[in-house]
């Protein structure tokens, strides 16, 4: 067991010994570009003994889930105790135990959102790594306009009838269940009809097709809903609604948010294992003589060094209370910034980079991937958009 | 360690004082008014801030400082930028300071009272290189003779003293053999010849012709002037990004406030969307710069001796996007934005000269590369 100690060097000490018992020594060894991510859920196939002892060892006391209370699955951790423990991680080279759209995004929705009962019911499932949840936003004709969502749930007594279709759901293929934006009042203003519900990837009518993508990888999926019964009360009495019928759009805007913060903070491994640097100490010197790749990688990592100082100093403050929109340019600047970052690696590896199966490994398909920051999550022109409407309060007419 | 980039309680005390302080004291009317008069500054509002405890800064309480360190140092120029205020308050309360502090010098507590201003001698061509100082000491007994040249010296007409960066033995190029000397302006074979500056503020080219200095000025040791000069350069780039964050976030104020008052074709020009996203970009760019600065007054606190690159990282940062906070302000403005009436064209003219002070983008810029390897 571990010793949730108040005092931030014991608990250092503890997390670390506890980390050390139950994160088998050859998990720690494999590079973190290289590990299997461990996603839970029912079809999910563990890539060895020791990732599901180390998601086992971490759900039973709740550190799969470090911040959530212990009522709901979680460990009950304080900030600076959540911080020591990923540090521990870090230092120890040991994976997180467990990744999930559960835990990224429907699980913060629920505890902002949801009723006792909901968290007392889904959240442990999740932290447990028994239910595999994914996202249901995006509409094939409602992207940056999200709120445009289409796919209709009717009220048919006591259950709802789903029709429509959701794409770019990451993973569907592979989740249980998916939480989705539907329309439940079609008459409302488009903001005030949609409901945040929770559907099971296992009811009649759902069904699922990969999205190939220009990087060969086919990471998001097609949903498809043709007369879907979600009943209005589970067997076990639960509603699943999340937040008040036809408030959705509240529970989304939560979590966009959130995903925002997220996606921005994939810069952050701009001064990760695989620094500028680095990856050009590794190439023909000769490529640095060109100036102007030169020039361009000097700028870029004065602009990299400045941005990661930038989602530092945001982290600190949404510690202590929050960056609301301004959340939209940690998005902005972090996505754009990935994305220069990759032409460049495109740029020096020069005909070497251009081989699917060539030395850079896995460089095409990640900078290829990195075309996505800026679009997925609000597109880097719609977070221009908040920070002058909500941050700048520029006129709109 | 951990350095966090929030403010502290007493940090947001400081800022917000000293800009209710700056908007009575220093609106950018005065630097106007200094303009017209000729004057580099006003010597009364120098005065003023030397008894807010702004010049001692950086000085020890026991020699009559406030000692609030580098951070605090930032917050104040970064404010004064905002309103372009003009003194040698970089020049003095934060790179003589800094030097003299090194040093062990007994004249800290004339910088602490505001009774003696200071202005850095270095440069000698077009662009910062301080390793490439011609300018001779040579040594005759016990004495030295100083002959040569400065360029862009900054309050070099007003300054009443002098800290001169000259070459003892070695070449130009050479890092070693530069000693610091710490002289008073009025010394004979001094003469100062100010440049009527873009910025309407104090920029000279000082002539040395035969000017006698003893080993009693020599800040630091002989030879390894560089050493001595070296913290007192970071903290004056440092200085000089946290002026150009505040005058960019002083431009970008009166861009967002005419974006949003301005109507053209039947509608506010703050509503086009062209416009909207250019001016979140900018934002988005001043949030980054802040950042920077922020760590460079952090780092230049913790461990002084290890500040190259986040003092660098600030200064190319805030060079970048000062120079897009102005341009977009006149460009913004439009007509009006190019008329000397209205003060974007200050804030554009001191933007210019605070990029090439103390190295422009390009020298932080490498020297951002070169800490990174690259």
């Amino acid at each position: 067991m571990l010793d949730f100690s108040d005092d931030p060097e014991v608990f250092r000490a503890n997390v670390s010994t506890w980390i050390e018992t139950h994160c088998d020594p050859a998990l720690r060894a494999i590079p973190q570009a290289e590990r299997e991510i461990c996603w839970g859920g029912r079809r999910f196939t563990f890539a060895s003994q020791a990732q599901q002892d180390w998601m086992r060892a971490a759900a039973a006391i709740g550190m799969t889930a470090p911040r959530w209370p212990t009522d709901y699955g979680g460990a009950g951790l304080s900030r600076l105790q959540e911080k020591i423990y990923r540090e521990e991680l870090a230092r120890l080279n040991a994976p997180t135990p467990l990744e999930s759209f559960g835990l990224w995004m429907l699980g913060p929705a629920l505890l902002a959102f949801g009723t006792h009962e909901q968290k007392r019911h889904y959240l442990p499932q999740i932290t447990r790594g028994e239910i595999r949840w994914c996202q249901g936003y995006s509409e094939p004709g409602a992207g940056s306009d999200l709120a445009s969502v289409q796919t209709r749930a009717e009220d048919r007594g006591d259950h709802w009838l789903v029709n429509g279709s959701k794409i770019w759901t990451s993973y569907a293929d592979q989740a249980d269940w998916i939480f989705a934006l539907v329309r439940t009042d079609r008459e409302a203003p488009k903001h005030r009809g949609i409901s945040f519900m929770l559907i099971d990837m296992e009811a009649e009518g759902v069904t699922t097709r990969p999205i190939r993508l220009i990087s060969g990888a086919s990471p998001f999926c097609e949903t498809f809903f043709e007369n879907v019964v979600v009943p209005k009360e589970d067997p076990v009495g639960l509603s699943r609604i999340v937040g008040e019928l036809n408030r959705g759009w509240d529970v989304a805007k939560h979590l966009l948010t959130h995903e925002r913060e997220m996606i921005g903070g994939g810069a952050q491994g701009l001064l990760g294992a695989r620094s500028l640097g680095a990856f050009l100490a590794d190439l023909d010197p000769e490529v640095l003589e060109d100036p102007v790749l030169k020039t361009r990688a000097m700028a870029l990592e004065v602009d990299s060094l400045a941005t990661a100082m930038t989602l530092e100093r945001y982290r600190d403050m949404a510690k202590q209370g929050g960056v609301g929109h301004a959340s939209a340019m940690l998005k902005y600047a972090g996505t754009e910034l990935n994305k220069r970052r990759y032409e460049l690696l495109m740029s020096v590896t020069g005909s070497d980079g251009l081989d699917w199966d060539g030395a850079h490994g896995s460089l095409p398909s990640e900078w290829l991937r990195t075309k996505a920051n800026s679009i997925e999550g609000g597109t880097s022109e719609v977070m221009l958009d908040i920070l002058a409407k909500r941050v700048l309060d520029l006129p709109s007419q | 360690m951990t350095l966090s980039l929030v403010p502290t309680e007493d940090e947001t005390l400081l800022r917000d004082a000293a800009r209710s302080f700056l908007a009575e004291a220093s609106p950018v009317s005065a630097l106007r008014g200094n303009r017209d008069s000729g004057k580099p500054y006003d010597a009364g509002f120098y005065r003023e801030i030397a008894q807010l405890g702004w010049t001692g800064v950086l000085v020890p309480e026991e020699a009559g400082g406030s000692d609030m360190g580098h951070r605090a140092a930032g917050i104040l120029a970064e404010e004064m930028g905002e309103v372009l205020a003009a003194s040698p308050f970089l020049s003095t309360a934060v790179i003589a300071a800094t030097a003299l502090r090194q040093a062990g010098s007994d004249r800290l507590a004339q910088i602490a009272d505001g009774s003696v201003t200071y202005a850095l001698a270095v440069d000698e061509r077009s662009k910062f290189s301080p390793e490439r100082s011609a300018l001779q000491a040579m040594r005759q007994g016990n004495s030295y003779r100083l002959s040569g040249r400065k360029c862009f010296v900054a309050e070099g007409s007003s300054a009443d003293r002098l800290l001169v960066l000259a070459r003892t033995s070695g070449s130009p190029g050479e890092a070693y053999g530069l000693t610091l000397f710490d002289i008073d302006a009025a010394r004979t074979g001094v003469t100062p010849h100010r440049s009527r500056s873009i910025d309407s503020r104090d920029h000279a080219t000082l002539i040395f012709e035969d000017v006698e200095a003893t080993g009693a000025d020599i800040i630091g040791e002989i030879d390894n002037g560089m050493a001595a000069i070296h913290t007192a350069l970071n903290a004056g780039q440092a200085g000089m990004a946290a002026e150009l964050l505040g005058l960019t976030s002083g431009a970008f104020a009166m861009t967002a406030g005419y974006l949003r008052e301005r109507r053209q074709f039947g509608r506010t020009i703050g509503s086009f969307q062209a416009l909207q996203h250019r001016a979140a970009h900018l934002w988005t760019q001043i949030e980054i710069t802040a950042s920077a600065v922020a760590n460079a007054g952090r780092v230049l606190d913790a461990t002084p001796e290890a500040a190259d690159l986040a003092v660098s990282v600030a200064k190319a940062h805030a060079t970048q996007t000062a120079q897009l906070a102005v341009c977009e302000g006149v460009q913004m403005h439009g007509g009006i934005g190019m008329t000397d009436e209205f003060d974007m064209g200050f804030y554009m003219k001191r933007a210019r000269v605070g990029a090439e002070w103390l190295g422009d983008y390009g020298y932080h810029a490498a020297r951002v590369s070169a800490a990174r390897g690259i």
